[in-house]
């Protein structure tokens, strides 16, 4: 019920945020972009629109997880509203924890927006009414939704104890890091500096492998991951949202606000 | 000094505080050893000056600071504990709250960290708005409520656990005197409740109306505590007489009793004589020395020491003495 509470108000703070509808509107957009783009060439007209709608709504999914996810304890402290709710008979963690599922909420609501505008684009590309979503393109945006609830806590760790614009560069660079983070590896092995060298590897070990998470070219081609791999990068995205949701329980738990 | 004693719902011992700020780590004491005691169905006044650490104190209360010393407990349980706070109800200064919700959906939203049902909530919902004068401003989004609205709105928040313990930190601070005397009145009626007030502010004239014990609090040390009627009942600082009938020759007749009691002081105002004599005696002699010269008294009033006398005495002597 508590808890319920911190979810429902979050979830009701984030859709009355006009930045949120600023950016759904023009995460459509693109996605009825991607239908003119398909008709440069009709043969890939399906493929191009896969590819540009799965991609849109992951990066706007992620845009909108580390604003949003940033400003949810940023604006919290800043604006001093969580001392009415600290002191009210809530343990703190409730309030990471609400927070996150009512953001994650949202997101979900977003991504179920873009994927059904996506979804009118392939009906009308095929001039027929059927069910879109093939099982690749429902794996690819399940785990863009994991990818995003990675994010979302990492933003909380980083919101928690520093300050919004720092917070924002932190979850950025997170989020790069853990996209590029094989390169990185393979630049580090090559590094003769051992700065290098030790920092990529210490690097590639602490940051998730975002990658996993971006299985759009297998749904632009129509390939299923193998069931147990799905299971094994969506666990994976669980328990690193998990970790990092435990570091901001924390780092929240000690923090004093004065 | 009042100290925690097993009676007290709210005491703390030796409460310490300590900042560390910027980059290299300057040490900043707030409190420094605060002990004081709350007792059952009182309103204590917590007095201090700007940055005196009385919002810190009550900070550490509720959990949103931890201490860095000392103890503190609240209805017997020791301060921190997330269950004593469903009956502990709390204004912070400047409220800020989440502008987005109507006055409703704000109440609603807190009631539920108070475990109560969705019936129950709604009704307590209305009777708050009720009680706070907020029913019309219901549905109004807080981003447009006034300084005073948004205070009265926090008061029903406070309240919405039917908290044996209010904490309201500066509550007048900012209104109006319409909006003060709104406030004082739902203090007033929540002590006649049954419920314990812990209220800081520095307005002290109000404090002096509605409380019935004051703890001083300045630079993170405590500087004085007790009733009111322990503070106040010093002895007549001085006393004011008014006189007609008296034109300007008798009237400096009167003022040569200054030279017997150094202190004294004639003012006329119209055909009105203002005489402050600097004690009781003073008073009997410009009596006695008014009747000869045929004046008619038309008020006396002795003058007591005021609440902010008392504190700016307070603090200037501990001041001098540091």
């Amino acid at each position: 019920m508590k808890l319920w509470a911190i979810t429902f108000n979050t979830f009701r703070e984030t859709v009355r945020d006009r930045i949120l509808y600023n950016l759904l509107i023009f995460a459509v957009f693109m996605i009825l972009i991607s239908m003119a783009l398909g008709r440069l060439s009709f043969e890939e007209q399906e493929r191009i629109t896969i590819d540009v709608g799965l991609s849109t709504v992951s990066i706007f999914s992620i845009i909108m997880a580390i604003f949003l996810g940033i400003r949810l304890i940023n604006k919290e402290i800043d604006k001093k509203t969580v001392y009415t709710l600290i002191a009210k008979p809530v343990p703190r963690f409730y309030f990471i924890l609400g927070r996150y599922f009512g953001l994650m909420i949202t997101i979900g609501f977003n991504i179920l927006i873009m994927g059904a505008a996506f979804g009118f684009i392939i009906c009308y590309i095929h001039q027929s009414l059927f069910w879109p979503i093939s099982y690749p393109v429902f794996q690819a945006l399940v785990l863009i939704f994991l990818e995003v609830s990675i994010i979302i806590s990492v933003a909380m760790v980083f919101s928690s104890f520093s300050t919004a614009t720092l917070s924002a560069i932190f979850t950025l660079s997170f989020f790069v890091i853990g996209r590029f983070t094989a390169g990185i590896y393979e630049f580090a092995e090559r590094a003769k500096d051992p700065v290098f060298k030790w920092g990529g590897i210490v690097l590639y070990y602490v940051v998730p492998n975002l990658t996993d998470f971006v299985q759009i070219e297998n749904a632009v081609y129509g390939e299923a991951l193998p069931g147990m791999l799905f299971v094994e990068i969506a666990g994976k995205g669980i328990l690193w949202t998990a970790f990092f949701l435990i570091i901001a329980v924390i780092v929240f738990q000690k923090k004093d606000f004065v | 000094m009042s100290t925690p004693s097993s009676d007290s719902v709210l005491s703390v011992k030796d409460l310490q505080k300590v900042f560390y700020s910027g980059f290299l780590r300057h040490r900043v004491e707030v409190l420094k050893g605060v002990s004081f005691a709350v007792y059952e169905n009182e309103i204590l006044g917590f007095l201090g000056p700007n940055g005196a650490g009385k919002t810190t104190c009550i900070k550490v209360l509720l959990g949103l600071i931890y201490a860095s010393g000392g103890s503190g407990q609240i209805l017997g349980k020791p301060i921190g504990d997330v269950k004593i706070k469903n009956r502990v109800g709390f204004l912070p200064e400047h409220p800020y709250f989440y502008d987005y919700l109507t006055g409703a959906e704000f109440l609603d939203f807190y009631a539920r960290f108070h475990g109560l049902k969705k019936k129950e909530r709604w009704s307590r919902v209305d009777d708050l708005l009720k009680l706070t004068g907020m029913e019309e401003a219901r549905d109004l989004a807080l981003r447009k409520y006034s300084k005073g609205m948004l205070q009265r709105i926090g008061l029903a928040q406070a309240i919405l656990g039917d908290p044996d313990i209010v904490i309201l930190d500066e509550p007048m601070s900012g209104l109006d005197p319409v909006g003060r005397r709104d406030i004082r009145e739902i203090i007033l009626k929540l002590r006649d409740d049954g419920k314990t007030i812990f209220f800081s502010s520095h307005i002290l004239p109000d404090v002096e109306e509605i409380c019935d014990r004051v703890t001083i609090i300045h630079k993170g040390e405590l500087r004085g505590s007790g009733s009111l009627e322990e503070i106040l009942e010093a002895p007549v600082e001085h006393v004011d007489l008014q006189y007609t009938g008296l034109d300007a020759e008798k009237a400096e007749k009167l003022e040569s009793l200054s030279e017997e009691f150094p202190g004294l002081r004639v003012i006329s105002k119209g055909n009105l004589l203002l005489i402050s004599a600097p004690d009781w005696e003073a008073a009997q002699r410009v009596q006695e020395k008014g009747r000869e010269l045929g004046g008619t008294l038309v008020a006396l009033k002795p003058q007591k020491e005021t609440l902010e006398s008392y504190f700016l005495r307070e603090i200037d002597r501990k001041e001098g003495g540091n």
